[in-house]
């Protein structure tokens, strides 16, 4: 890529975006839509400077349940998706219920557990997990599966053993796999965080993001409302990137998504 | 031609039939000699590969028997294994690709990177231990395939169509440092090949396979000097050996 392609790629989006937000500025200042309907993009800024430091205190929480749960997504889908592959009998008792779990919106799970578990960090966790924890099961599992024959063949030929062929040949065949469904669950996550804290709706000391969106949709703080919403779409968006560079780094050396041919 | 040596390897009436109805093989008889240079002609689809695969132990016959000089069957690391693809590693350099034979029995150290950098070093590929698969050349890849399947010095080596994908340089050249490492090593040599050329270049012995379900019907000794270079490549009697050998391939097959 030039560095004037660069500059474009840049800028391009960028002047979308100002050209949209004095669009919207203008319309409302026009039309003086009041401000407990549509703010202007000026209200809003001025809202997120004044909130900022009590936002980011609630969007910290909801940022460790999501981070705790892509964790634990992480951790027990890989471990679910080696027993899957390495284990046909877990993989027919075992993915019909992973598969269940994975098609009921959590929405209507999200009750169950926070009655279950109280309404606490722990709930949240678990229902942020459970959005995020298939993804990484299902990518993983077909990774595992993915590993080329004649290699199969080889470590065969030289006597390799099963938790050899699984280390040094399926984990790293399905490395790429497992973290294109990490960045998929890293979204998720983040939805079943906000999600879980809807319906816990909760206040008290530890309130995450969500509920300060509710708190202030209750209020007709509809600029606070716009501000959360500005500062969870920013985090969302930044684990997106995150993940993406993790990828990129681990898979640097040999994957050919990451890899650009030298022109 | 009678065998010199004791056959390293007889199968007696292999066959193979897959689950879902193919029938590959048909009845293979086939001896190795200790030390021999063999080549398989045959067209495509008519089980090669199946063949392979069955004496390297990685597939059963659904019929026949396999027996082994001394009842003994090869131990880890005495087979080498060529793919008709390079088969490497893309996450691992080149290096440890050809070190995969090793660390699976466990071995490390001095004496193992020793034998590493020589077998890298025999495929004229020195000073690229570090680069990915990805780095390297078709060709380049294939020698690194090569380097591996003969680190562990293997008694048997089992090529199949290892040159296919590659330009005519390359392939002569692969073909004399193949060659040259048979002579110094001797180890047995079971060569799959589509080229009537090759395998003449190559071998002490040509077998020719049938259609589907392959069986072998021809088996040729080649009786060229034991020293080949390009020269012989344009010598009348290499030529005449090509044709005749070719003769009896179209007749086979055709049959
Ligand atoms: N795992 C398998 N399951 C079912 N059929 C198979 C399998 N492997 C090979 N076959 C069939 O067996 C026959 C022989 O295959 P094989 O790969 O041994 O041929 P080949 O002689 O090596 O061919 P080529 O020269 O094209 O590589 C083919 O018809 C193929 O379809
Ligand atoms: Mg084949």
């Amino acid at each position: 890529m030039s560095r004037s392609e660069r500059l474009t790629r840049m800028l391009a989006p960028l002047g979308i975006g100002i050209l949209l937000l004095a669009l919207w500025q203008a319309a409302v200042a026009i039309e003086h839509v009041p401000a407990y309907i549509l703010p202007g993009p000026a209200a809003i800024a001025d809202s997120l400077w004044r909130n900022g430091p009590s936002l980011l205190a609630s969007l910290w929480i909801t940022f460790r349940i999501t981070m705790a749960a892509l964790l634990a997504a992480a951790g027990l889908g890989l471990l679910l998706a080696i027993a899957i592959a390495e284990s046909r009998w877990v993989e027919i008792a075992v993915l019909p219920y992973a598969v269940a779990l994975q098609v009921t919106p959590i929405v209507a799970i999200a009750p169950l557990i926070i009655i279950w578990v109280g309404s606490n960090f722990f709930s949240l966790l678990i229902c942020a997990w459970l959005v995020a924890f298939f993804p990484v099961v299902a990518n993983t599992t077909l990774g595992l599966k993915s590993a080329d024959h004649n290699l199969r063949d080889l470590f065969l030929l030289y006597g390799a053993t099963r938790w050899q062929r699984l280390w040094r040949l399926r984990l790293p065949t399905a490395l790429p796999y497992f973290l294109s469904g990490l960045r998929i669950s890293g979204g998720l996550a983040l939805i079943g965080a906000v999600v879980a804290e809807f319906v816990a709706g909760t206040g008290g000391a530890e309130t995450g993001i969500a509920f300060r969106i509710l708190e202030a949709g209750y209020r007709l703080e509809i600029a606070k409302m716009f501000a959360a919403l500005v500062l969870l779409a920013l985090t969302g968006i930044a684990i997106y990137g995150a993940l993406g560079w993790l990828n990129h780094w681990l898979l640097r050396h040999w994957h050919e998504s990451v890899l650009r041919r030298e022109p | 031609m009678a065998q010199p040596v004791a056959p390293l390897v007889t199968l007696t009436g292999v066959s193979k039939l897959f689950e879902q109805g193919t029938k590959a093989l048909d009845g293979v008889d086939m001896r190795l000699a200790e030390g021999e240079f063999a080549s398989l002609l045959g067209p495509s689809g008519c089980g090669k590969s199946t063949l392979l695969r069955i004496v390297a132990g990685l597939a059963e016959p659904s019929a026949g028997a396999i027996a082994w000089l001394g009842d003994r069957a090869p131990a880890r690391g005495e087979i080498g294994f060529v793919f008709q693809e390079p088969t490497l590693m893309p996450w691992a350099k080149v290096f440890d690709n050809v070190a995969l034979p090793f660390r699976l029995v466990g071995a490390g150290g001095g004496e193992v990177a020793a034998r590493v950098e020589a077998a890298i070093a025999g495929v004229g590929l020195a000073g690229f231990e570090d680069a990915y698969p990805r780095q390297l050349s078709g060709g380049m890849r294939m020698r690194v395939s090569i380097a591996r399947a003969l680190v562990t010095a293997p008694r048997l080596l089992l090529l199949d169509e290892p040159f296919a994908a590659l330009d005519e340089i390359t392939r002569f050249r692969l073909n004399d440092d193949l060659r040259r490492l048979w002579q110094e090593r001797r180890p047995t040599v079971l060569f799959v090949t589509h080229s009537v050329y090759e395998a003449v270049y190559l071998s002490q012995r040509v077998m020719v396979m049938s259609e589907r379900p392959g069986r072998i019907v021809a088996d040729m000794a080649i009786d060229l000097p034991a020293a080949r270079s390009a020269d012989l490549r344009t010598s009348p009697a290499y030529g005449e050996v090509c044709r005749a050998l070719s003769r009896r391939l179209a007749a086979e097959v055709a049959a």
